[in-house]
């Protein structure tokens, strides 16, 4: 994987420079490591993999990322700088947005409102002309509305608009979370196990969203997953983990053949 | 008929997003703001006034502020008695400093300092969530409650520790002091929670709404999105102050015209708010109304019945009251956590679709 110049994959899309780079990643929390000295890169428009098993500090690399764990060695760069500690907060404005494991959605608010928040970062209206709404609010609201209104046709949830999160069946609020990630509009998109708990058809509506987020958008997307079909159908590269070491990194068919990946999770087919 | 969503189309987002989406809403709010404005003060006497009419505006102001702390940011606050004597001393220190300018002024500015000791005592909320914040807003209740007793700057070194409000006039007519008419008392109160209202409106449906009721409903998650939490939060203590101090100010200053600190804005008050909150519904502003006025109205109601018609005894009322009052708290608590109001929205949805909800 020496290979960083830019390249056009084999169905058409075009995988650019390194978007995000992990380097020499270590995370404690006491005596535990959850993460040994784990590098690897993420590139401009790819769809990039973190399998292993439970346990293995998949989503703590993913909190690590988005900022909520702070590593106690490495460093984190995210193009083409170094980038401080910094609060989650501070991390979605650099344009990272992601959705979790258990589905996060805010239950109290409608699926309309819910995914108006994910436009947050782009809004600035202050406090006093947010109160006088006429002007300035209003114009910004409708503004964001547009773009939030693409990203339900997109996602086709028109139908639930509405409707209060806190009512909706599990398959459709893991959409919701998704549109509220993609409403955002963020350069980088963490999926926290996003097919974890659904039947097939609705795997393969995920899949296909996902596909098409990455091809319409450009947006590059690391996700987590356990569904080995889904992650070598979907990822440009993977990288697998296990007890908080790195033990494979690159192409689907790469790691599929790597003995340390079959030993530690993949497995044999049984005769 | 006219309660009907079906072909009433919106073509444009301002349409979609309007605080009445259906049209007989929007007339009704017209009609109850034309009544409220153009024809109560002439038939306003002294009993409706100061029994039922002040204290419900006053009161609706102070719960539509502590609803947007506590119903639309999650955060419980017990101190609401001790920020509403906040915005009453500050109000009584600038009416007696700058006797020169317009009351109105004062009861703004009363309300921003106010916006100011919210904030600070906002920031624990920071660290501590649920009960423990709970405990800490208490501890600012009693803790301003005993300066506002303690340092006599505050009541002008009065012997009696009382507070009066010096007679002031709006547009020549005086609003303050005895010897206001009811229908003054009435239209400066209005007007405020008119102002108050729709500000609270506003700011709930945009994005700074959106991100108290993200961090209500998930803060992590809201943080993911982009939710500085601390901004967030200090801009609900803030706001939901400016509200109560507001309210503490024309409690004083309008209603009682003399006030004295551990009785008028004692832990009672801060309980009462809450009440009115619980059963009116959290998150709601049509709640924070109905609540007011439910609790306001209650023990009007109770006398009217208990003492006029039944004959009871006074003080068997008075404790009926009590009771009945800590029965639907508890009731409302565990069947309808959101309150009238959501018993109003459910009302609503079943008669957007009567007579035929198939």
């Amino acid at each position: 994987m020496a290979q960083t110049e830019p390249y056009i994959t084999a169905d058409g899309r075009q995988i650019g420079g390194v978007l995000m780079d992990m380097r020499g990643i270590t995370l404690r929390f006491g005596g535990v490591e959850a993460i040994k000295n784990i590098s690897f890169d993420i590139r401009e428009g790819e769809i990039r993999a973190i399998i292993g098993p439970n346990g293995a500090g998949k989503s703590s690399m993913l909190n690590v990322i988005s900022g909520f764990y702070h590593p106690q060695d490495g460093e984190v760069w995210f193009r083409g700088e170094k980038r401080k500690p910094m609060k989650p907060y501070q991390v979605a404005r650099l344009g990272i947005a992601r959705t979790f494991q258990n589905i996060a959605l805010f239950e109290g608010m409608s699926v309309l409102d819910n995914i108006m928040t994910g436009r947050l970062t782009h809004m600035k209206t202050g406090l006093l002309a947010q109160a006088v709404w006429k002007g300035r609010a209003e114009r910004e609201e409708v503004a964001n509305r547009e773009i939030v209104e693409k990203v339900i046709d997109f996602l086709e949830i028109q139908a639930i608009r509405k409707t209060p999160v806190g009512r909706l069946p599990y398959g459709l609020k893991k959409r919701v979370e998704l549109a509220r990630a993609l409403a955002a509009e963020p350069k980088l998109l963490l999926l926290d196990e996003p097919m974890a708990g659904m039947n097939v058809e609705e795997k393969e509506d995920m899949s296909r969203f996902i596909l098409d987020v990455n091809d319409e958008f450009g947006t590059t997307i690391a996700l987590i997953e356990h569904d080995m079909g889904v992650v070598m159908d979907l990822s440009d590269r993977v990288v697998v983990m296990d007890y908080g070491r790195k033990i494979g990194d690159g192409t689907p068919d790469e790691v599929r053949n790597n003995q340390e990946v079959i030993d530690a999770y993949l497995g044999v087919a049984h005769e | 008929m006219l309660y009907r969503e079906a072909g009433d189309f919106k073509t444009s987002y301002q349409a979609d997003s309007q605080t009445f989406p259906i049209a007989f809403d929007r007339w009704r709010f017209w009609v109850v703001l034309v009544v409220a404005f153009c024809v109560v003060p002439f038939f306003v006497n002294a009993y409706w006034a100061n029994a039922i009419l002040v204290p419900f505006l006053i009161y609706a102001i102070a719960a539509i502020g502590l609803n947007i702390l506590t119903g639309y940011c999650g955060q419980v606050s017990l101190g609401t008695g001790g920020f509403m004597a906040v915005g009453a001393y500050a109000c009584y220190k600038l009416m007696t400093s700058f006797p020169d300018v317009s009351i109105v002024i004062h009861i703004i500015l009363a309300g921003g300092i106010t916006a100011a000791v919210g904030a600070a005592f906002g920031l624990p909320s920071l660290r501590i969530k649920g009960f423990y914040l709970a405990v800490a807003t208490l501890a600012a209740q009693f803790f301003l409650v005993w300066m506002f007793n303690k340092v006599s700057w505050f009541y002008n070194y009065s012997a009696s520790g009382q507070i009066n409000a010096p007679e002031r006039f709006v547009a020549g007519v005086a609003v303050t002091g005895p010897n206001t008419a009811p229908w003054a008392q009435y239209m400066i109160c209005l007007v405020f929670l008119t102002i108050c209202a729709l500000i609270a409106r506003n700011l709930t449906r945009g994005t700074i709404g959106r991100s108290w009721m993200a961090i209500r409903d998930m803060d992590i998650a809201a943080e993911i999105i982009g939710v500085n939490p601390l901004k967030a939060k200090l801009t609900a203590f803030a706001v939901s102050s400016f509200f109560i101090g507001i309210s503490g100010a024309l409690f004083f200053a309008v209603y009682l015209g003399a006030v004295e600190v551990g009785e008028a804005f004692g832990i009672q008050k801060s309980f009462l708010v809450l009440f009115m909150i619980i059963i009116g519904g959290l998150g709601s502003l049509f709640g924070s109304f109905a609540g007011a006025a439910f609790l306001v109205l209650l023990p009007v109601a109770l006398k009217v019945v208990g003492v006029d018609v039944l004959g009871w005894p006074t003080d068997l009322v008075a404790h009926l009251q009590l009771v009945i009052v800590g029965g639907l708290i508890m009731f409302f608590l565990i069947k309808e956590p959101h309150g009238l109001a959501q018993l109003w929205r459910l009302a609503k949805e079943k008669l957007r679709l009567w007579p035929f909800p198939y």
